[in-house]
């Protein structure tokens, strides 16, 4: 049995995902996989379907589907996309479609991104490992087009599984953003470093996959650098030789020569994702305890509702 | 300041930073931790990133914290090296042709070598993997000759091929994805550092040595 979609209608930035592709960083991999990890892991449990199974990330640019085979149940979640089916709905939904049905997901109040997975297994291609799409080479599953087609193997149809999926209040955007601070915060004068953390940055359209520039006071370093190169993490804070800083993201490069004045906790990273263009931000210095803290907490929190989401509802 | 110098990165990270300068000590240090951290780890390790004067070592931060991994590092830092396993030669063909080198009568004048020499010099460097960095695949060969020693230029262009072979300062790099670049092109290769054999999928491991092999067109053209 197979289930097919055609596309009718892909923005910029929509893409296969998955649980991406880690512990590759030293080959010049970033792990990439959802910019919203809890979103994905959300619509795959919704549907019985393995938490970091392949799915379909949706950018503000928004997808249309046209299903042309078969019939199948599928989730949507992550942000607050706007959703048209059968009927209008939110984003954080399951439901079945049928062959001649349409599938729309377009921006809705808050949220860059939303996740389509499928009760099914989703064809796409894989690179070491992962279908998750490397934005910058192509790599793994690949970005979708408009006019091309997705093909679901084994659909699965369970209309018990239809209506809401609970949107949990960690799934939504977070707008304090905890850091540690550095690695290179001492290459920064106290005064920047106060400005840093006592200002509000925003969010610029110089946003994608790999990072997002953030405007606010420039944060200049001391001392003109000539750092060697260095790893970056995702959720490193980097700031170029004109003081504007950029939040790496899923696609970071692995290395670089700029000063990393704070990195960002990964436990805050999925919600940051979610924040918009001129949305904006603060960040706020915790030490390595407290970061290990807040992890753990969101981490439970996090396991809690996702273990939920298995039972029967 | 004390050496190395263990600085955290976020919940989930350290960076432990030998040096500020790019030096052999300081290399040769990362080299060891990151040896022992292959052969030995610590509970919770995930991985490590090694650079040329700082190695980055994940953790999960639900099974250890910062100072547990510091100290385990420590731990590490202190144990011999088991004595060194020789290192594995890589040969990287390169066509120099001219389509595939537009640097190359630039960077043959500022050194004031002909085209000819210029390519003598960079088949006669004797390179090895300092780090991949940047991009998949994009492997940081330390062992320019100084002959060739230049800063890139002032400005990247951008679109340059996958297999470009460029030249900065100590450093060669052959490229593996369309990027922009503001080093040196001074040829092109057609050997895979991203090889489609999951159980080897990198050409090189850091640490390898690089020997360049050229090749006439014909044998390009017949390879790619």
């Amino acid at each position: 049995m197979t289930a097919r979609f055609q596309i009718t209608h892909a923005g910029p930035y929509v893409s296969v995902q998955d649980g991406g592709r880690p512990k590759l960083m030293r080959f010049g991999v970033p792990a990439s996989g959802a910019m919203d990890r809890l979103a994905l892991q959300a619509a795959n449990l919704a549907l019985g379907n393995p938490a970091t199974a392949a799915g379909i990330e949706v950018s503000l640019g928004g997808l249309a589907l046209t299903c042309t085979e078969g019939a199948i149940t599928l989730a949507v979640a992550g942000g607050g996309f706007i959703v048209e089916a059968d009927a209008k709905h939110g984003s954080w939904v399951v439901l079945t479609l049928h062959a001649g049905q349409r599938l729309i997901i377009r921006p809705g109040p808050w949220g860059s991104w939303a996740y389509l997975c499928f009760a099914g297994a989703l064809q796409t291609g894989h690179w070491l490992g992962a279908a998750a799409t490397h934005a910058l080479s192509g790599f793994g599953g690949g970005k979708l087009a408009t006019g091309g087609s997705l093909e679901i193997r084994e659909p699965r149809v369970n209309q018990a599984l239809n209506g809401a999926i609970p949107c949990p209040i960690f799934a939504r955007p977070r707008a304090n953003l905890r850091v540690t601070l550095g690695p290179q915060d001492r290459f920064f004068t106290a005064d920047t470093l106060h400005d840093l953390l006592s200002s509000r940055f925003a969010l610029t359209t110089a946003y994608d996959r790999m990072g997002v520039r953030l405007s606010g006071p420039a944060l200049h370093p001391a001392a003109q650098l000539n750092m060697p190169s260095e790893p970056i993490t995702r959720g490193s804070v980097q700031v170029a030789g004109d003081g504007v800083a950029t939040v790496l993201l899923a696609d970071h490069q692995t290395t670089g020569g700029y000063p990393k004045i704070a990195t960002v906790l990964d436990c805050d990273l999925d919600g940051f994702a979610q924040l918009r263009p001129r949305d904006a931000v603060t960040y706020q210095a915790v030490a390595p305890t407290q970061a290990t803290a807040l992890a753990r907490a969101h981490a439970a929190a996090q396991r809690a509702y996702l273990l939920a989401l298995t039972r029967p509802r | 300041m004390t050496r190395p110098a263990f600085r955290p990165v976020a919940e989930h990270g350290v960076l432990v930073e030998f040096a500020e300068k790019i030096n052999d000590a300081a290399y040769a240090q990362v080299r060891h931790l990151d040896a022992m951290l292959a052969s030995h780890g610590f509970a919770g390790f995930v991985e490590s990133v090694p650079a040329y004067v700082n190695i980055l070592v994940e953790f999960d931060p639900l099974l250890t914290d910062h100072s547990a991994v510091i100290q385990a590092l420590h731990s590490l830092l202190a144990l011999k090296s088991a004595p060194a396993t020789p290192t594995t030669l890589r040969e990287v063909l390169v066509c120099y042709d001219a389509d595939f080198a537009p640097d190359l009568p630039e960077v043959a004048k500022a050194c004031g070598l002909t085209e000819e020499a210029a390519i003598a010099a960079h088949l006669a460097g004797d390179y090895a993997v300092f780090l991949y960095g940047f991009a998949p695949g994009y492997a940081y060969l330390g062992g320019v000759p100084p002959a060739l020693h230049l800063p890139r230029k002032a400005a990247a262009l951008r679109g340059i091929a996958a297999g470009s072979v460029i030249i900065a300062g100590a450093q060669c790099l052959v490229t593996t994805l369309t990027m922009p670049t503001g080093w040196w092109i001074i040829g092109r290769s057609p050997t895979q550092i991203l090889r489609p054999d999951p159980a080897h999928p990198f050409l090189f491991d850091v640490g390898d040595r690089v020997k360049f092999r050229r090749i006439s067109r014909p044998e390009f053209e017949a390879l790619r």
